[in-house]
């Protein structure tokens, strides 16, 4: 009888493709997002809310990422450091550049002003000076890494001039 | 390495020139690879791998459940058990845990919210890292195996789509970027549950793989990995790791220093939004850290009067305040400074993040409710002179109405309350939610709700 059982199971398992607690704790996680969906039927806002969902999902993976590969693979392309023998690593742009656009990507509607008319609302003060403020931080963080990568040169020159990190 | 063999091949005894129709049907059989992204080799990062996932996972196992519970006490915070309060009344059972919010310690709301907002915009880069970690995966063909990959794959939709999701949606809303066609509160509350239930599920089924992916190399052997001696993962049954790796270009160190410097710039330049004195000076991209002056009234304002369609005329001399209690009675501001007056520290924390701590005074909202014949204990229904929005009301409750420390607040900072900041009256309760605090009220009804 048991041997049975355990035949059934295994030959369920078989045909799942995983053990049954996982097929139990998908179907309990579809459960609650199928709950959660009535709920935005009930609020009225189905439609808005899948477009968003799923197009947050599009967003990012077919376009954020890839925007920010390619930037990234640009960088690498540039003349001073493809030559990877002898020029700069690519990480000291590579880093400011993806600090900065990071802060952009998260602040865009201030920076760029897209949010002028709610925030005065709100706050009584303008959007403005948050275009300033991002520039400001992108040139600090590139004014540094330039600082650092001089400072590694002439260490770097000085030991020799073997190869760096 | 086993990718090797993963890469496109033909099958025997197919001619090389087909037409792209029985092209196209060897893809959907996943007999074949479709080109580029669903190709092993067309993803070359030597980084890539089951430790580095697992790296960023850890982290945001360890963030995003503070994040959600945070959020999910910001919606107890908000009291939505009261008459008029709950701006996702078809709930459901999503409103299980809810409970009477405190008044102590009057800091709460402060952290909790401030936690929610910061810190998750701290975790943004390692989000993105995450995904970044595992975008091949995204590709792979066929898509789908077994029943049990299949409704694996499905969950990783909500599971992405239900981050991604959350996180622009909060981190538009601070921004008061109102660009989505719905309102903020329930789609963030619902979209929270989606969220919830596939990271929940994806951490029952990805922890085992989480542990044993750390172990598999040494987290102080990497710190101290160079460039030069950065090599790729071994090959790992999920196609993490790249079948054709480029030569790095950072060390694996190099990334997580990236990320992390990430994580402590957006930290570091909006944290002082939470905080006063001089350190708020360095929220300087951050919505709610700006800088107002050197008076009394000097802190940051949230909704102009002029916003909400209040304006001087009906909070000059003629303002007067209804109280309903046992009786009714109307009091001039003059009539109110009269009264014992009380002073107290209190914070405004925002559901957006930010927070500023002020002295208040003002009356006791026991003492009004006195006046009127009633003790408060049935709590208290404020109403503002602001035209409409569902913040134009709020409902206490006995506890918050019967705290010493709730007024109707008349001035701040020893100075008359301006405009912007509810002049004539406002409501400060310890510990509330910002919205919660009611400016301009023109009436405070101590009955008990019908």
């Amino acid at each position: 009888m048991r041997g049975r059982i355990g035949e059934a199971r295994r030959r369920a398992r078989e045909r799942y493709g995983a053990g049954l607690w996982h097929l139990f704790a998908l179907l309990a996680c579809f459960l609650v997002a199928a709950y959660a969906l009535t709920r935005v039927i009930a609020a009225g806002i189905l439609l808005g809310f899948l477009l968003w969902f799923l197009g947050a999902v599009i967003l990012h993976d077919f376009v954020v990422l890839p925007l920010y590969s390619a930037g990234d693979r640009a960088l690498q392309r540039l003349p001073p450091v493809a030559d990877r023998r002898r020029g700069p690593s690519v990480n000291y742009l590579r880093v400011p550049a993806g600090l900065s656009g990071l802060l952009l990507l998260i602040w865009f509607p201030l920076v760029l002003r897209a949010s002028e008319h709610n925030y005065r609302e709100a706050t009584a003060l303008s959007t403005a000076p948050f275009l300033g403020r991002w520039l400001l931080v992108t040139l600090v963080l590139f004014a540094g890494s330039a600082l650092v990568y001089a400072v590694r040169r002439a260490a770097g020159g000085r030991r020799t001039g073997k190869a760096h990190r | 390495m086993s990718s090797a063999s993963d890469g496109p091949h033909r099958h025997p005894g197919e001619p090389a020139g087909r037409g792209a129709g029985a092209r196209l049907w060897a893809y959907l059989r996943g007999q074949e690879r479709p080109p580029g992204p669903f190709r092993p080799e067309f993803w070359r990062s030597p980084l890539r791998g089951p430790w580095l996932t697992s790296v960023f996972g850890l982290v945001l196992l360890a963030g995003l459940p503070l994040v959600a519970i945070t959020g999910l006490i910001s919606y107890a915070a908000y009291d939505p058990r009261l008459p008029g309060n709950d701006i996702t009344p078809e709930k459901g059972l999503f409103g299980f845990y809810l409970f009477d919010w405190p008044t102590s310690p009057v800091w709460l709301y402060r952290v909790t919210q401030g936690v929610h907002v910061i810190l998750g915009l701290t975790l943004v880069p390692v989000l993105l890292a995450k995904l970044w970690s595992v975008i091949p995966k995204l590709f792979a063909w066929p898509p789908t195996g077994s029943p049990a990959q299949t409704l694996e794959r499905a969950s990783l939709l909500l599971l992405v789509g239900g981050a991604v999701f959350e996180f622009v949606t909060g981190i538009l809303n601070i921004q008061l970027f109102y660009v989505f066609p719905f309102s903020f509160y329930p789609a963030h509350l619902y979209g929270a549950w989606i969220f919830l239930a596939a990271l929940a599920v994806h951490v029952a089924i990805k922890l085992p793989r989480l542990v044993t992916s750390l172990r598999s190399r040494s987290f102080r052997r990497e710190l101290r990995t160079s460039l030069r001696d950065t090599r790729p993962e071994p090959p790992d049954p999920d196609g993490l790791v790249a079948a054709a790796p480029a030569p790095p270009t950072i060390s694996r160190r190099g990334l997580l220093a990236f990320v992390g410097a990430g994580s402590l710039t957006v930290l570091g330049l909006s944290a002082g939004q939470t905080m006063d004195g001089p350190w708020r000076r360095t929220a300087l991209l951050a919505p709610h850290g700006r800088y107002y002056g050197p008076g009394p009234n000097d802190f940051q304002v949230n909704k102009t009067a002029a916003s909400v369609g209040v304006v001087a005329a009906e909070t000059g001399p003629e303002w007067r305040l209804t109280v309903r209690g046992a009786r009714q009675v109307r009091l001039s501001r003059e009539q109110l400074l009269a009264m014992p007056l009380y002073t107290y520290r209190l914070p405004i924390a925002c559901v957006e993040g930010w927070s500023t701590e002020q002295t208040w005074t003002g009356v006791r909202l026991t003492d009004l409710a006195r006046l009127s014949g009633a003790d408060g204990g049935a709590g208290v229904y404020v109403r503002s002179l602001q035209r409409g929005g569902v913040f134009s009301h709020v409902s206490l409750s006995a506890g918050q109405t019967t705290d010493p420390r709730s007024l109707l607040a008349l001035r701040v900072n020893g100075a008359d309350l301006s405009l912007d900041h509810g002049f004539p009256a406002r409501i400060m309760v310890p510990n509330a939610p910002g919205v919660h605090n009611t400016k301009w009220v023109r009436e405070l009804d101590f009955r008990a709700p019908p």
